[in-house]
């Protein structure tokens, strides 16, 4: 792969709508910051998915080792009581 | 085989049908790009600009159909009509070029289209202004991608400079038949239509001039040189695209799909 001509990479980010949260949905290669949100917009919200998107480097993402996910993410397996499950909600409160 | 059907003349048909008729053939030559265009995504937002302006086109067809009377819809106005009754810019009908001509033409037509929408939501008739209101945020969607890509190909290497200096040396004279005005614009801007095309070429050309300013591009002299596409005087690039657009409702009159 040749590095010197290839755009860098950028993952984007697309809130469906007021309120909900930025989520992942991908990534594209694009020269620059605004061609990149330009580019999200035409290639990840053309069916109505979005109302804002954010964009990073996808370089300036520091993501932990798959190397360590047993160690990361297991131990939490069995901590059951870490859920908010054992509260009995009032029915108002039902899709909580 | 379908012949093909009779326009009549009409101002305020042929007026539309400028508008139409260009956003109509540019979305073809735009579409052409499809799985050619130098990167995936460019490729998805040419195509995705292609169909913005095949909408615009099938809500003016629709409507001009509808003024013209004659029981005429927009697949038999799209495809039906002799080369001579299309009266799209000539601008629109060149051949797509690379990628520096067809972001320096889109440019130059979506700015037009931009101020045309802009006025045209205040058009005396509700249906294209109605048109107009949703068209305006999709042209301006489409001059500032075009903006971006002409300062950066101008700003950018070498190679993009040239090639964007070649299609300002082809295209730019090509521009001034968008602002060319007759009997067809003078008649609907009376009836309170839309704006005179002659009109639009002042904010048209600060426009641009602040996109070439920042791109460091010069602003080319003018020439006596005008296209008459509007006048449905076409290129002999017209005959080709319209035998490709309109082969299949030739060949299965009102197929559907």
């Amino acid at each position: 792969m040749s590095t010197q001509t290839e755009w860098p990479l950028w993952e984007v980010f697309v809130r469906s709508k007021a309120g909900l949260d930025h989520k992942h949905c991908g990534s594209l290669h694009a020269a620059d910051p605004k061609l990149a949100i330009q580019m999200a917009r035409d290639v990840y919200t053309r069916r109505q998915e979005g109302v804002s998107i954010w964009v990073v480097r996808s370089d300036q993402i520091v993501a932990s080792d798959p190397g360590d996910k047993a160690m990361y993410f297991d131990p939490a397996e069995d901590k059951v009581y870490r859920h908010p499950t054992f509260y009995e909600l009032p029915k108002s409160l039902d899709h909580m | 085989m379908q012949g093909s059907i009779q326009l009549k003349r009409d101002p305020a048909v042929q007026y539309l049908l400028r508008v139409g008729d260009t956003a109509l053939i540019l979305a073809q030559r735009l579409a052409e790009w499809c799985g050619h265009a130098p990167v995936l995504e460019e490729d998805i937002a040419l195509a995705n600009m292609a169909l913005d302006l095949v909408g615009q086109s099938r809500a003016l067809l629709t409507h001009a159909g509808t003024l013209e009377g004659a029981g005429h819809d927009e697949d038999q106005l799209a495809f039906l009509r002799d080369e001579r009754d299309y009266f799209n810019a000539t601008i629109a009908e060149l051949p797509r070029g690379d990628f520096a001509f067809t972001v320096l033409r889109n440019l130059i037509v979506a700015t037009w289209a931009k101020l045309l929408w802009e006025r045209l939501q205040a058009s005396s008739d509700a249906e294209v202004s109605a048109i107009a209101g949703k068209a305006v945020k999709e042209a301006r969607y489409h001059q500032q991608h075009a903006a971006d890509w002409v300062v950066r190909l101008a700003d950018g290497t070498t190679e993009s400079r040239r090639r964007i200096d070649a299609a300002l040396a082809e295209l730019w004279r090509f521009g001034a038949e968008l602002f060319e005005s007759d009997a067809v614009d003078t008649a609907a801007h009376a009836a309170g239509l839309g704006p005179r095309f002659a009109d639009l070429r002042e904010p048209w050309l600060a426009e641009i001039t602040a996109v070439f300013d920042e791109a460091g591009l010069a602003i080319p002299a003018e020439s006596g040189f005008r296209s008459t596409g509007t006048r449905g005087v076409h290129s002999e690039h017209m005959g080709f695209i319209l035998a490709e657009m309109q082969h299949l409702q030739r060949s299965f009159p009102g197929g559907v799909w």
